[in-house]
């Protein structure tokens, strides 16, 4: 391994700027800019470094070292297929340092699994898309005529895979793309492969973008940690660096030098540790909130339909869950008919969902208003028996209908990864249910609020007799309120699709904690549930931890029975008359 | 006291009746798998691979001269109900052996059942161990044939030094994960190294979870989590480990529950390298394997159809059945218990597993990474096969047990140490 570390003695005489520079932050005070303000010192700091490693150095750059240097390095590739998971580490370290034009490729292919072999022992590459076209590994030509069952994919593990992913890194960290040059360096930075150090800091070097630069110091920092034979002082410099970046990952590097020889190090480091520690653990509070927000944003969308059936209506509905399942169904539904007839709106296809499924659950809800409930108004008993023998109907419907299997709901694009904000971590899939949630709750408020049809629904919970005594057509009303309850029921059943499992299952999980979230949040008030749902759901987070899931969840029924104890009709409790009615 | 033996003499009756009756009918064969509730997703399969492996039996020309009849029943994931139905097969539909349970509790349940009315019950489920019956036949993995091997092998190959052991809280993960942990612990590991985190059955939020891990996995050591998270909690799971980036280099999941079939709803891209052991994966390149794989499609007429562990079980394990119903030449449950243990038969990838005298078989350990198309990449095979044991070597309590059903000892928890059989009352 590369013991040579260029560029250490070049850096001393620079020495006393940079302590002099680390005992000015570290007495000054705590605050957010300064954390800025220190990686802008690291980064200017170790830019003086590299120049001049750079200039030192370039004489012995371009002698990469030679691992195997019998062996050609198509004869190399040709062993890929027959390799052991040790041979092909090696075999890859020996193409990448071989300088071969092809050696990022064929890397590359092998780490994401395009890379194959044939019957006839040539090794070809597979195109990233679904066309099934292959090009020779070492050539490019585009090879024609090959059946499936001619080819064995050449499989890697982990571990072979975390050696590819830092091979790969130090053949483009001089890519022309500024992006794919700040991917290396986050993959050299998890590699921490020792023979990268001299790559990197020749990239450094040449490197304008201020943030790849940044990323690339970060990365030479990690290696140089993980070195035991690094001087000292480079070692606790690159401590400084870590703590400047400030995340989990970087904890765990400082963590792991806690055996380190040096007592210098092994301070520095337990120190940067606990600085990161101290202001990540606000951050894991605020990621708890986040994460609250996001439960209780689903809570409110599996709530909010029964807010309305079982909240303004009074009616039991224990089928409202398979009123959600439906829903997913339907998303399930619309992205095969998507798929097979009109594959460039799939990106959309989840917003073509959302009405539909609206439709099909509110059409359900027509169907279970006009044939069950509205015989049994006025008998919550019948009514909760009813409607859970029909959930359980329901459920084995689409379980004969669709199979017992999940079916797999697919992710657009715009709504998988995730991006940071600070060392927040935010979800795309979460932030569009909390947004959705909230936009289904504004609308649902302005309904009934300002249009005549809501003031009609209004009316009729508040005084069902005086209603009808007014001209109000009391039983259509109730047949709408329910296809609205359920056809809500249904939009959130979209939601769920993207983060749960879509089986004949999917409404059961969430019926119980829609009527918590009702009761808790007071029946027939749609506010209470918006702030029961949030209140839940945050509550949940910050038990998680401390209680674990399951004891959690016990806390919060606990805490529920208890409060229903106190206030019967929850946290917002209706006054006046209409309560009596 | 006097009901019980009216009982007693009841069902003997009816078995008699049961063998008369045989003689001249069809032999029926107990299917017992959840067809509705939560279960059916894992357990409907099981139902068809039964049926078709029945209706192959069929085609060869039965057995003992005589056709075979799948007997389905739908316990629907209600673990008392799978008690009835276990009696209701015995003692009304006459069985000559029971394929069927998938969850423990599920199994704890039928269990009484079994014994009291003398059925033999396969089951094909890796399970938790600490259990012997001479009833029932336990054709999936036991701990040592699962869990012991994979923590073995990110010990040796992804040196993982800190390990999240979570699970489903029942009886199966409990157990295993106490297995693991006196394990681990008799490896070296340190108590703070362990984080062992349990969640209810179809929990669906996983954020703080796995940002919990995260956190746990960034202590400069290589941490690993072994899951033992079961059925339908696995999807969101799965989706939202691939929504916060956790990936396999850096902290891969080892599962012991999730196979082809869990992962059939979920877009494995994200997910490339996390790993699971099982006995048997679809992408096992053996011929018995690819002729099963082209079998099953037909059977069911969908060319996605996936196999999956569970079901290698049942195919060794019926096919185990025939050959010692062969071997005794006869349906008599006793005579076909004593003929099972030491009896052959082929697995699909590409060995032959044998009945052991502690109703366990053998198998070899495979273990897989998940690739972006749903499938599992061996990465890790034992050399030749490991016998399944009974009572785990690692924990105290039953580390000196030992079951045997063949004579002279005929015992499912004879103590080695004391030479002195604990009986029927420790026995599960």
């Amino acid at each position: 391994m590369g013991k040579l570390v260029p560029g250490y003695g070049a850096r001393r005489k620079t020495r006393s700027v940079f302590l002099s520079l680390a005992e000015r932050h570290v007495t000054s005070v705590l605050a957010v800019w300064v954390d800025t303000i220190r990686v802008l010192f690291a980064v200017a700091a170790l830019l003086s470094f590299s120049i001049d490693t750079a200039r030192s150095q370039e004489p012995a750059v371009p002698a990469p070292p030679a691992a195997t240097a019998l062996a050609t390095p198509d004869a190399l590739v040709a062993e890929l297929p027959n390799a052991d998971f040790d041979r092909k580490g090696e075999v890859a370290e020996a193409l990448a340092s071989s300088g071969h034009p092809r050696a990022g490729q064929v890397i590359n292919a092998l780490v994401s699994g395009t890379l194959n072999g044939t019957t006839d022992g040539r090794v070809v590459i597979e195109a990233g898309d679904a066309t099934k076209t292959y090009t020779e590994a070492m050539t490019g030509t585009p090879v024609m005529g090959l059946a499936e069952d001619q080819l064995t994919r050449i499989g890697v593990n982990n571990r072979l895979r975390r050696v590819l992913r830092g091979l790969y890194a130090r053949l483009t960290l001089m890519s022309p793309d500024a992006g794919i040059r700040r991917q290396s360096a986050a993959a050299a930075f998890t590699a921490r492969d020792p023979d990268t150090l001299p790559a990197i800091e020749e990239a450094i070097a040449k490197e304008t973008v201020p943030a790849v630069q940044n990323a690339l110091a970060i990365a030479r920092a990690a290696i140089i940690l993980q070195d035991a034979a690094a001087p000292e002082f480079d070692r606790v410099a690159a401590i400084e660096i870590l703590k400047a970046r400030g995340d989990q990952d970087s904890m765990s590097l400082l963590l792991g030098l806690r055996d380190a020889e040096s007592p210098a190090v092994r301070q520095a480091a337990s120190d940067a540790a606990a600085a990161i520690e101290a202001e990540l653990s606000y951050w894991r509070a605020l990621q708890n909130v986040y994460y609250g927000l996001s439960l209780g944003s689903v809570l409110l969308l599996a709530a909010i339909g029964l807010a309305i059936t079982f909240g303004v209506m009074g009616v039991i509905n224990m089928a409202h869950g398979e009123m959600m399942m439906l829903g997913a169904y339907t998303t399930y539904v619309v992205q095969q008919i998507l798929i097979s007839s009109a594959p460039g709106l799939m990106e959309w296809s989840l917003l073509i969902a959302i009405p539909s499924a609206f439709l099909v659950a509110a059409a359900a809800g027509v169907a279970i208003e006009r044939g069950i409930i509205r015989f049994l108004y006025g008998r919550p008993l019948e009514t909760l028996l009813a409607t859970w023998g029909l959930s359980l109907v329901i459920q084995q419907g689409v379980r004969t209908i669709f199979g017992p299997t999940n079916k797999a709901v697919i992710t657009p694009g715009w709504m998988s990864g995730s991006f940071d904000a600070g060392h927040l971590q935010i979800t795309y899939s979460r932030l569009a249910i909390i947004v959705f949630s909230l936009i289904v709750f504004s609308l649902l408020i302005v309904f009934l609020k300002r249009t005549y049809s809501g003031m009609q629904m209004r009316a009729v919970t508040q005084n069902r007799r005086m209603a009808s005594a007014m001209g109000v057509r009391t039983n259509w009303v109730d047949a709408f309120t329910f296809a609205l309850g359920s056809g809500v029921a249904g939009i959130a059943g979209v939601a769920l699709s993207q983060i749960d499992n879509v089986s004949p299952n999917l409404g059961q999980t969430y019926i119980i904690d829609s009527f918590m979230v009702v009761v808790f949040g007071g029946v027939g008030y749609l506010w209470g549930t918006l702030v029961g749902a949030m209140t839940l759901g945050v509550a949940n987070k910050f038990l998680e931890p401390y209680a674990g899931a399951v004891v959690g969840k016990i806390l919060i029924l606990v805490f529920i029975i208890l409060f229903i104890q106190r206030r019967p009709r929850g946290m917002f409790a209706l006054k006046g008359r209409a309560v009596e009615a | 006291m006097k009901l019980r033996n009216l009982a007693l003499a009841g069902s003997a009756m009816l078995m008699w009746v049961s063998a008369a009756y045989g003689a001249e009918g069809t032999i029926k064969i107990g299917v017992l798998h959840s067809l509705s509730g939560t279960m059916a997703i894992s357990e409907t399969t099981l139902k068809d691979a039964m049926l078709m492996l029945i209706d192959e039996q069929n085609k060869k020309g039965g057995l003992l001269g005589k056709q075979l009849e799948a007997v389905v029943v739908d316990p629907a994931s209600d673990w008392p109900l799978f008690a009835e139905k276990m009696r209701e097969l015995i003692s009304v539909h006459k069985v000559a052996a029971i394929f069927g349970c998938w969850t423990s509790v599920s199994r704890k349940s039928v269990l009484p059942v079994v014994e009291e009315l003398n059925g033999i019950l396969f089951y094909p489920v890796q399970y938790e161990g600490e259990e012997s019956s001479r009833n029932v036949f336990y054709t999936g993995a036991a701990p040592n044939q699962q869990a012991i091997p994979a923590v073995d092998y990110l010990m040796a190959q992804e040196k993982v030094q800190r390990w999240v052991l979570a699970g489903t809280d029942y009886v199966y993960p409990r157990t295993t994960n106490r297995i693991l942990e006196a394990y681990l612990k008799a490896k070296g590991a340190k108590a703070e190294d362990i984080m062992i985190n349990y969640t209810p059955f179809g929990h669906s939020d996983w954020q703080s979870i796995i940002s919990e891990i995260k956190t746990f996995g960034s202590a400069g050591k290589k941490t690993a989590v072994v899951s033992t998270i079961n059925g339908d909690a696995n999807v969101p799971f799965y989706k939202e480990l691939a929504a916060q980036g956790v990936k396999a280099e850096d902290i891969p999941v080892v599962a012991f529950s999730v196979g082809e079939e869990e992962l059939a709803g979920v877009d494995t891209k994200p997910l490339v390298g996390h790993l699971a052991a099982w006995n048997y994966f679809q992408s096992v390149s053996a011929p018995s394997n690819a002729a099963f794989i082209r079998q099953w499609q037909a059977y069911t007429k969908n060319t996605k159809r996936v196999t999956n562990d569970p079901m290698e079980a049942h195919y060794i394990g019926f096919n185990m059945w025939v050959k010692a119903v062969e071997k005794a030449k006869t349906l008599d449950t006793n005579a076909v218990i004593d003929a099972l243990p030491g009896i052959e038969a082929p697995n699909l990838s590409g060995g032959v597993s044998k009945m052991l005298p502690n109703h366990h078989i053998t198998k070899p350990v495979l273990i897989g990474e998940v690739q972006a198309d749903g499938q599992f990449d061996v990465v890790y095979r034992t050399n030749g096969l490991v016998p399944g044991d009974a009572w785990s070597d690692y924990l105290p309590t039953s580390a000196d047990l030992n079951a045997d059903w063949t004579k002279p000892i005929s015992c499912g928890n004879y103590n080695v140490k004391t030479k002195v059989c604990l009986g029927a009352k420790a026995m599960h």
